[in-house]
């Protein structure tokens, strides 16, 4: 009986394990996703407007495009985060 | 699913100890170091009267990509005494990034945080140092109460400018390089462990094989892709490192 009880306990304790990996597996993902919204969007503005700058002013190409790296460069620290974030949660 | 299990974390960064307290990062980051060191040992040995040839070659067009692309950009003229200590970030930050793309090393050492932050913090401190110099005890008072902002909203932007300066400039240099890295790192292993799960299909389920040429093409892809990483990222930490030592440096009307 007392095996039995043992068993079941252990049991429990496994399956507390799964979901709580689930549950860390969901927020990861969600993590992630959500992180990279907003940086996608900004990026996608910046990399458009730098395109239209370039090609209106051909020899200004040089400064725009040294500015839209450090524009990217910000952006896309966010996403970043969120993406050390998903590794801490996944992994951690 | 389909019986691909991917390996855990430790399992595709941690590499075996060579000796202890010195594994195959340090190695890496070593070998890096002294390719650059002889790569610009090299081209001094050639003559500068002659036309250049070889290392030589390699060596000039780095020395101008920086100077032209990174110092005159940013710094403008009163930074070419910098380029130095840029050429040397930028060399060795991509000497340590495109070992993740080498066969056989596969694993790019700016992976780890270890290398990353500690070049940030060095970087850290010498904007900080400059600041100082250039500025006095003025430097912290700028960052503190900046001037041109309206009085009342002095204190909100002088201390999210503190903060900003002290605290997230370092950490988001070090996370913007390892993450980036770490990621590139992340997706080769997946596409590779892929190919391999499909190319090693069960035989009722040869049906499978045939596909594995999708993850494959985007495996070599993705390692293409990541040559470009590599080096954006070693150009995006110089040239920050440019704006953040720029900006200690005073506004150009001061310095001259």
């Amino acid at each position: 009986m007392e095996a039995l009880s043992l068993l079941v306990a252990v049991e429990e304790a496994a399956a507390a394990d799964d979901a709580k990996n689930a549950n860390a597996a969901i927020g990861a993902g969600f993590a992630y996703g959500l992180a990279a919204i907003g940086p996608g969007i900004g990026i996608g503005y910046l990399v458009g407007k730098s395109v239209e700058a370039m090609a209106r002013q051909p020899e200004a190409a040089g400064m725009v495009r040294t500015t839209m790296f450090l524009g990217i460069a910000f952006t896309e620290a966010l996403a970043l985060i969120g993406f050390v974030v998903f590794i801490l949660l996944k992994f951690a | 699913m389909l019986g691909l299990e991917f390996p855990p974390i430790n399992g595709i960064l941690r590499w075996q100890d060579i000796f202890p307290t010195f594994n195959k990062i340090a190695l890496i980051a070593v070998v890096a170091a002294l390719i650059g060191i002889l790569l610009f040992l090299l081209a001094n040995r050639q003559s500068a009267m002659r036309g250049p040839t070889g290392s030589r070659n390699l060596a000039e067009t780095i020395v101008e990509f920086i100077e032209n692309g990174i110092v005159m950009q940013t710094m403008g003229k009163r930074g070419l005494g910098w380029t130095p200590l840029l050429i040397s970030l930028f060399v060795f930050i991509f000497l340590c990034n495109i070992p993740g793309i080498m066969p056989l090393i596969q694993m790019p050492a700016t992976a780890r945080i270890a290398i990353p932050l500690s070049l940030s913090l060095m970087v850290w401190v010498i904007y900080i140092g400059v600041g100082i110099k250039h500025q006095g005890a003025g430097y912290f008072g700028h960052l503190l109460w900046p001037p041109g902002v309206p009085t009342a909203l002095k204190p909100l932007v002088g201390f999210i400018e503190f903060i900003s300066t002290i605290v997230v400039t370092p950490f988001s240099l070090t996370v913007r390089l390892t993450a980036n890295m770490l990621a590139g790192h992340i997706l080769l292993v997946t596409f590779a462990l892929l190919t391999e799960a499909l190319l090693l299909a069960e035989t009722n389920q040869i049906f499978f094989i045939p596909l594995s040429i999708f993850p494959f093409a985007m495996l070599t892809f993705l390692t293409g892709f990541e040559i470009l990483v590599a080096f954006l990222q070693a150009y995006i930490f110089t040239i920050l490192t440019a704006v953040y030592i720029n900006n200690s440096l005073g506004s150009h009307d001061e310095a001259h």
